[in-house]
């Protein structure tokens, strides 16, 4: 019983999105993918437990998922629909070759990422399809209501299907476009696990971060030779490290500075660097490196530190320079000020940070750092001001908490 | 697959540029191409004229159905196999009418 249970789970990890990509592409549609793929999970938990868990559980679910497709086609029996059945039912489920199933996944991707979508859209269909979690995990997730979620899935499949968004790999000419667009929707789910908001809400949502970087994993499977499906798996890698001692015991967030180096998780950080190794051998040969890469090599640099002291500051520096070149941001700026602060001094920093201000006056992240160098400089009042506008504005609760005790001890 | 697209420009931007000849190129490649079904530039909306019967009697109104800074000032009709394809077109329609493309599907 047990074992049939992990089976399933194991088998949802593994097979769900080459399920529903598989079927995607046979029916020419996701809502018949998405639900019978679905039904195909269910039968497995009811039969895997009584009959064993079947030798290949991928084809077995493929096959059921497909009957079930047929099923419903049969059931919704439309006289038009009768040639392209008898034609499906014809051709039943031919195991495939393993090069078109890898293909239809990615397939599946890009068009659950596709620009034409609204980005929440976009983010909620690619945790559905290719993640395989369900609208209840999404809403919980993301503080939505179940049918929010709901409404926004349906309303996307709707909109591929009405405005004809093909189900294949963009072409050469716009892949490099469209692959940003995938990564900035997985970049998105990780951030939202990693420092999520609401004041409610745990300041870590665990589940979140490790299904963006198991899709994350599963693109850079696809496309091995891009550089910045590489960065941003490698970037991920390096944060979650870092992510147990990110919080206290007293549920604040821990700064850099004050984490415990110990309980970083030496394996994610020696497979995000070998990564970064990677970009940086590319780099050497010629291929200039992209915004994750250029961001995971900043983790790299944190994570390679034996203490905060330690702390390479003149290659991070350099490194943001490069960042700032490519994505000229006023968060990219801000960043980069403060490490410009460890190296010049608060001074310098907090003239830079202070430059910012017209863009960045919303953002708790700008009065936090200006407060922490205006402590540095030992502008008290002026620190405490900057600390209030900062909880004021901050939507992460151990960020609030560590922000609160910031400011207490300012004395 | 048939696209309607639409040009939309903008009363608060003034443009003196003769776009006509660049429209015209894009117009004889869309055609070469076989993805051309209809193109026509619109008249200013002053001059539209909406007509509601829907009542007893008909109600004749001067002017746009939509009063707004943004407008209609062209449209195609565009056969293609996908919105991809579309949005490759409307791209470089964008840039040639140096304004905003709507790409919408018939039902």
């Amino acid at each position: 019983m047990n074992e049939a249970r992990e089976a399933v789970a194991r088998a949802h990890q593994d097979e769900w999105a080459r399920v529903v990509a598989a079927l995607t592409r046979r029916f020419g549609s996701l809502d018949i993918a998405e639900e019978a793929t679905a039904e195909a999970f269910l039968v497995a938990v009811e039969r895997w437990s009584t009959d064993g868990v079947p030798p290949r559980p991928g084809a077995w679910l493929t096959t059921t998922a497909n009957r079930k497709a047929i099923d419903r086609l049969r059931r919704e029996n439309k006289r038009e629909d009768k040639h392209r059945e008898a034609q499906m039912v014809q051709s039943g489920a031919p195991p495939e070759p393993v090069g078109a199933v890898e293909d239809d996944r990615l397939r599946l991707i890009f068009i659950c990422c596709h620009p034409a979508l609204a980005m929440e859209s976009r983010v909620a269909l690619t945790l559905r399809m290719v993640g395989g979690l369900t609208v209840a995990e999404i809403a919980r997730a993301f503080l939505a209501h179940e049918s929010t979620i709901g409404q926004r899935i349906t309303r996307a499949k709707a909109k591929i299907t009405a405005a004809h968004i093909p189900f294949r790999v963009p072409s050469e000419l716009d892949l490099a476009d469209r692959v940003s667009g995938v990564l900035a929707v997985l970049y998105l789910i990780f951030n939202e696990g990693y420092l999520a908001t609401g004041p409610d809400t745990a300041p870590v949502r665990a589940d979140l971060t490790a299904e963006a970087i198991r899709l994350a994993r599963l693109l850079r499977a696809l496309l091995p030779t891009n550089g910045e499906v590489t960065g941003l798996l490698a970037l991920m890698l390096l944060t979650e490290a870092r992510r147990t001692a990110r919080i206290s015991a007293a549920g604040e967030l821990v700064s850099l500075e004050e984490q415990d180096r110990g309980v970083w998780d030496a394996a994610l950080i020696a497979e995000g660097r070998a990564l970064v190794r990677e970009r940086l051998a590319a780099a050497v040969a010629g291929e200039a490196p992209g915004r994750f890469a250029i961001l995971a090599a900043i983790g790299a640099v944190h994570t390679s530190a034996r203490d905060f002291r330690d702390t390479d500051w003149p290659q991070l520096r350099a490194l943001y320079d490069r960042l700032v070149a490519l994505d000229p941001s006023p968060v990219v700026a801000l960043n980069r000020a403060v490490v410009v602060g460890e190296i010049d001094g608060p001074d310098v920093a907090l003239a830079i940070i202070d430059r910012l201000e017209p863009e960045l006056s919303g953002y708790h992240a700008f009065h936090a750092a200006r407060a922490e160098m205006l402590r540095r400089l030992g502008r008290r009042s002026d620190a405490r001001a900057a600390y209030d506008r900062a909880i004021e504005l901050a939507g992460n609760t151990a960020e609030t908490a560590d922000l609160r005790r910031r400011r207490d001890r300012l004395g | 697959m048939q696209y309607f697209v639409s040009v939309i420009d903008d009363e608060s931007v003034s443009d003196n540029t003769d776009r006509r000849p660049a429209i015209s190129a894009f117009n004889e490649r869309l055609i070469a191409q076989g993805y051309w079904v209809f193109a026509g530039g619109l008249a200013d909306t002053a001059a539209a004229t909406v007509v509601d019967n829907r009542g007893e009697h008909p109600v004749i109104t001067d002017g746009p159905f939509i009063e707004s800074k943004e407008y209609l000032a062209g449209v195609w009709v565009w056969d293609v196999p996908d919105l991809d394809a579309a949005m490759a077109l409307a791209t470089e329609a964008s840039k040639i009418c140096d304004r905003k493309i709507e790409v919408r599907p018939f039902a």
